[in-house]
């Protein structure tokens, strides 16, 4: 019997978690499609959304509507099975990630301590690169099963190029990880709160790693698979109804996600900038909450900066996005990673 | 489980018509290993397939199949003496596997002994870069080169 001792605390609390992380991140992509259509409307002397409520703030529940209610259309040459794992492949890859982030930190419910992580797996950053790389397959699979021209030559350019970014992303990680000495994403955030942010001593892996995650989540100027000129609109573009609302909403979810990675690795995570809030004497609940607030708030910096690059810089050829990664990026990332291996070395000695 | 996982998708990868199902089949494979990696708390080892099998070079072999676009009508008809060298060729693979597998003994010993945490990252990174580090440093080079190969014929074009 006491192997069946299982601690339903633990499970209700995780369960907890997730739901409302999941929730989360589905209400903050929602509201970045307006987000971005409201600063796309301002750096372009616009009015964006605004007939939908007061200033258009229910035009994604109207926008979700639509999608929902839309005629589902599945062309009869497609492989169907496929063509319906594709999305879906792509919404559980952007919501993994979540998984490993600490959104705050711990709090005490009665004499428990409950860490505000879904799992503090002592591989956290490899695990957000293995998720990573598989949100290949939802774009692959549903350019391929599409049967169309336009959509496999998307799905292709989308893939070489997300498995070519992944290189100078991993090599920027690494040099983070020789500043933290662990995996954990919890103990890199720790150590931030010790010893300041990572961005203070890795400025150039910062840089690499958001150009990088732009590159991943095929945002503009790497959003060559839906290079809407030169392949129709990319590989969704056989989809419809609520399968194409996945593809799109996938893509706020990876951009919500990765700012919040960024937020974690680079910014310190939860903590509040020259402020030391644990000598506040303030219940520690509130703590937890200020701190998942702040994180928050760095997240939604790094998704405006997304935007604004987005409606700013043109997007790239082909041949450029490819130089760019192989020739400039990874060496520059191999380079920081030796120059900080071998100040780490010197310090040390 | 797993291992029923595992042993199905390995059996799709190869009974499936269509290659696209074979490499898709072949990832589900990597991840049902994957899953026994973690099950013998090696998570490193599970995570870095499921980056390097799954996430690389799966992806690359999809992206061969799709631009070839193999399918019924283009593939040319297989004679029957090839097929018959496939199966004598097959068959000598699974003689030469049993052959090295028939003297080996099942130490379900050794598992037990191991303290469960030899496939954590540190002990991993510290067994590397200490008895192993001669193997490990040849095997490197030996992908540098075929890195220096590659991009050799691909220039010569």
């Amino acid at each position: 019997m006491f192997l069946l001792a299982i601690d339903w605390f633990l499970i209700i609390e995780k369960l907890v978690l997730v739901a409302f992380i999941v929730t989360l991140s589905m209400i903050v992509a929602m509201y970045a499609t307006y987000g971005e259509r409201k600063i796309a409307g301002w750096m372009q002397d616009r009015h964006g959304p605004n007939r939908a409520g007061p200033f258009g703030l229910l035009q994604p529940l109207a926008d979700g509507g639509k999608l929902f209610f839309k005629e589902e259309i599945i062309p009869s040459v497609s492989n169907k099975f496929l063509f319906i794992l594709g999305p879906a492949l792509a919404m559980v890859t952007a919501l993994l990630t979540s998984a490993v982030i600490p959104w705050g930190p711990s709090l005490t419910i009665g004499d428990r301590l409950v860490p505000v992580q879904i799992a503090d797996i002592n591989i956290g950053i490899l695990y957000v690169f293995g998720v990573v790389s598989l949100g290949v397959y939802g774009i692959m699979i549903g350019g391929w099963a599409s049967n169309n021209k336009f959509s496999l030559l998307a799905a292709i350019r989308g893939a070489s190029q997300m498995v070519s970014y992944e290189l100078p992303m991993g090599l920027a990680l690494i040099a983070v990880l020789m500043l933290s000495g662990d995996l954990q994403m919890s103990k890199i955030v720790a150590g931030q709160l010790e010893n300041g942010w990572n961005i203070v001593y890795q400025p150039i892996g910062f840089l690499i790693f958001f150009v990088c995650a732009l590159a991943e989540c095929n945002r503009t100027p790497f959003d060559l698979a839906e290079a809407e000129n030169e392949l129709n609109m990319g590989y969704h573009q056989e989809y419809s109804s609520m399968k194409l609302g996945f593809y799109l909403f996938a893509e706020y979810i990876n951009m919500f996600i990765s700012g919040v990675v960024m937020a974690t690795l680079y910014f310190g995570g939860y903590d509040i900038p020259f402020v030391n809030e644990a000598s506040w004497g303030i219940a520690d609940y509130w703590l937890s909450i200020i701190g998942f607030v702040v994180l928050l708030s760095k997240a939604f910096f790094f998704i405006f900066m997304f935007m604004w690059v987005r409606w700013t810089v043109p997007r790239f050829r082909y041949d450029q996005l490819m130089k760019l990664g192989w020739k400039s990026l990874i060496p520059l990332a191999l380079v920081n990673m030796l120059v900080t291996a071998a100040v780490i070395l010197w310090l040390k000695k | 489980m797993l291992s029923v996982v595992a042993l199905f998708g390995a059996l799709m990868v190869i009974t499936s018509k269509n290659p696209v199902y074979s490499v898709l089949w072949l990832v589900v494979t990597f991840f049902a290993i994957s899953g026994h990696y973690i099950l013998l708390n090696a998570q490193f080892l599970a995570i870095v397939n499921i980056i390097v099998y799954a996430g690389a070079i799966m992806v690359l072999f999809l992206f061969v199949i799709m631009l070839i676009n193999l399918n019924r009508e283009s593939e040319p008809n297989k004679n029957r003496w090839i097929r018959m060298a496939g199966a004598v060729a097959g068959g000598c693979l699974l003689l030469v596997i049993v052959a090295a597998l028939k003297n080996t003994e099942f130490n379900t010993r050794s598992a037990e002994v191991v303290t469960g945490d030899i496939g954590l990252i540190k002990n991993l990174g510290k067994e590397l870069f200490t008895t192993f580090v001669v193997p490990f440093e040849i095997s490197s080079i030996l992908f540098l080169s075929a890195m220096v190969g590659a991009v050799l014929m691909g220039k010569k074009n």
